[in-house]
């Protein structure tokens, strides 16, 4: 009963701290609108007479004090309303979303390729250190944290695309309609254009989560528990997957979920290089040309991300460890 | 009064140097690079900034090994006829230059920050800390990223491409320092419990001597260590924000700006603007590395 309390208060602390955040967040974003953006241009264009912009300008009330706006704009975001691209004459958030499947499902398949490989390579480096294979593995490891994702996109695609010329090297290929999700996972064009731009993605993430996977797993080996599995007669597989492995997984849990701006980061790189439409791409494009309601809706939207990844974060590692202290937090 | 441990810090340099030819071939290889970077306007054949000094005519050359090329131009030119070697000549010095003056920035603040929290404790301790995983949960290149697209939405490319080596510097220097307090502060934990710690405070020494020839001489290791893969983190930034439009103009450009103008061309077969810069860029990267990890093995007791 004690802990199920503790356990509530914990959660909506750590609600209000997210909350507070994403406040923090709207009133950066706020600033940087009225510092930099003009919003009768977003209206009107930029040929209109001082006078006639004048009248608008009060009719609009953007001769309110700042106070008043910054309620205003909280209000509007709080009903999903964050204003109007310059570019695509729609509202940002509406804009923004259509782009979101395109990136979601290129950390997807991006993901999959690092779960899949990052666990038994990890794993194998850390149950073994002295073979040769968790060697080489750990040598590759330090290659591709030294290569920018960026320069692996572009040498894969001067091998496979340009000369090869196997695979594609930009845009999604084909893509379905499922309702509003704008899809590229049931064609086989669009499997084939996400090829090189997850693995891409994949090679920078990898490297980081192959040490991160052995340095959790050679911590938990070498602890008390795992000698008495082992005394009582565990099998080597058993220990090191039903034991090690899942203790283990709460610093990665909680690691991985830090690093989720470093991953938003990776992936508008990828998409620059392989022209992905998806939200970083957006992104660079709002700011060459300078379209400030894009910009700072994009800001709000990755700070939204950020701050709900970081929350189910600290909420799990609480779930899978109760250990934890929930004072001390 | 020589602080102890300085001199065996220097000749385990060279120990761990001695102990890892791969490291030892990175450092040679560093040290070839940096001087051909530093020496760029007595080395390069042309000035690449200066504009006047490249044709037109002399366009999307191949390097000298390959058919068509011109002997002029040993890594072929880029689309307006500027040579790329001295391109990559001047673009490695602002990569270099950035990279050490962001992680100078970075030691400024993190060092004296780690060694207050380490040996003041108490309050100081836990303000430091809580504000390094502040920021450290802010991810640098994203909060780069957004810095610099906001100057460049609010001064327009022109202006930003005036300010973009402070800038950059500034944007990449300010992010990570909590590498710094960290190490700094657990350094500082472990000497300030040490014998000649407390013998030299006994003897009336203040906190500030204290600090600056006792302790600070006595945690260098660790933080050269830090250090030097902060440099590759650095240079790897710049380069990032530079191929996205965000730091060097085209103009004054950097490794990542060549890579970023070459890429432009790689799809009409003019591979070489963006892969020989790519490569000088991942090599300067992975010696850098290298020579971080040989110092990690070399100077981290723990790990021995």
């Amino acid at each position: 009963m004690k802990a199920l309390v503790a356990g509530l208060t914990f959660f909506a602390k750590r609600l209000a701290q997210a909350l507070l955040v994403m406040l923090a967040i709207l009133g950066i974003a706020f600033a940087v609108r009225s510092a930099l953006g003009d919003p009768l241009r977003e209206i009107m264009g930029e040929a209109v007479p001082a006078s006639e912009r004048a009248a608008l300008k009060e009719q609009l009330g953007l001769d309110a004090p700042w106070p008043v706006q910054l309620a205003r704009y909280l209000g509007d975001a709080a009903r999903g309303d964050f204003g109007t691209s310059y570019i695509y004459k729609r509202p940002t958030l509406d804009v923004i979303l259509a782009k979101f499947p395109a990136s979601f499902e290129l950390v997807f398949a991006a993901s999959l390729i690092v779960l899949a490989l990052s666990l038994p390579a990890g794993i194998y480096c850390a149950v073994r250190p002295r073979d040769w294979g968790a060697k080489l593995v750990l040598g590759l490891s330090i290659l591709g944290i030294s290569i920018p994702v960026f320069l692996t996109g572009i040498f894969l695609i001067s091998i496979f695309s340009v000369w090869l010329g196997w695979l594609p090297a930009f845009g999604r290929g084909e893509t379905l309609r499922l309702g509003a999700w704008e899809t590229g996972l049931l064609t086989l064009d669009g499997l084939w254009h996400l090829i090189l731009p997850a693995l891409t993605l994949s090679s920078i993430m990898l490297p980081l989560f192959i040490r991160l996977v052995r340095g959790a797993m050679l911590d938990e080996l070498g602890r008390d528990y795992v000698r008495t599995a082992r005394a009582k007669g565990a099998g080597h597989l058993r220990v090191w997957l039903r034991h090690a492995l899942r203790n283990a997984l709460l610093p990665l849990v909680a690691v991985g979920g830090l690093q989720i701006g470093t991953f938003l980061a990776y992936t508008l790189l990828t998409e620059t290089v392989f022209q992905w439409p998806g939200m970083g791409f957006l992104f660079l494009e709002a700011v060459t040309r300078a379209d400030v309601p894009l910009i700072t809706t994009y800001l709000v939207a990755v700070g939204f991300l950020f701050v709900v990844t970081n929350t189910i974060a600290d909420i799990v590692s609480l779930w899978l460890d109760p250990r934890i202290s929930i004072e001390a937090t | 009064m020589k602080a102890p441990g300085a001199a065996t810090a220097s000749s385990s340099f060279l120990a761990a140097g001695m102990a890892r030819p791969g490291a030892m071939l990175a450092g040679l290889v560093l040290a070839l690079i940096a001087i051909a970077a530093s020496f760029a306007p007595l080395i390069a054949p042309q000035n690449p900034f200066d504009l006047t000094s490249f044709d037109v005519l002399d366009a999307n050359l191949p390097p000298a090994w390959l058919p068509g090329s011109d002997p002029r131009f040993v890594l072929g030119t880029d689309a307006q006829g500027r040579d790329l070697f001295s391109a990559i000549l001047y673009g490695t010095r602002i990569s270099l230059l950035v990279g050490l003056l962001a992680v100078a920035i970075q030691a400024a603040i993190g060092i004296p920050l780690g060694l207050f929290a380490g040996y003041l404790g108490g309050r100081i301790d836990t303000i430091v800390t809580r504000l390094a995983d502040i920021q450290l949960s802010l991810s640098t290149l994203m909060m780069a990223i957004i810095v610099l697209a906001l100057f460049r939405a609010g001064l327009g490319g022109e202006s930003l491409s005036q300010f973009a080596v402070p800038l950059l510097v500034v944007v990449i220097g300010l992010a990570e320092w909590p590498y710094f307090a960290r190490t700094a502060r657990a350094a500082t934990q472990v000497e300030s419990a040490k014998d000649y710690i407390r013998a030299a405070r006994a003897l009336g020494a203040s906190d500030r001597t204290v600090l600056r020839r006792h302790l600070l001489p006595n945690i260098t290791s660790p933080l050269i260590v830090v250090a030097t893969t902060q440099v590759a983190g650095a240079i790897m930034a710049e380069a990032a924000l530079s191929f996205l439009g965000l730091g060097m103009s085209v103009t004054k450009p950097s490794l990542g700006t060549l890579i970023r103008s070459g890429y432009d061309l790689l799809f009409s077969g003019a591979w070489w603007g963006t892969v020989i810069p790519g490569l000088v860029l991942v090599v300067v990267l992975i010696a850098v590395n290298l020579i971080g990890d040989a110092l990690r093995d070399a100077l981290d007791p723990r790990l021995r």
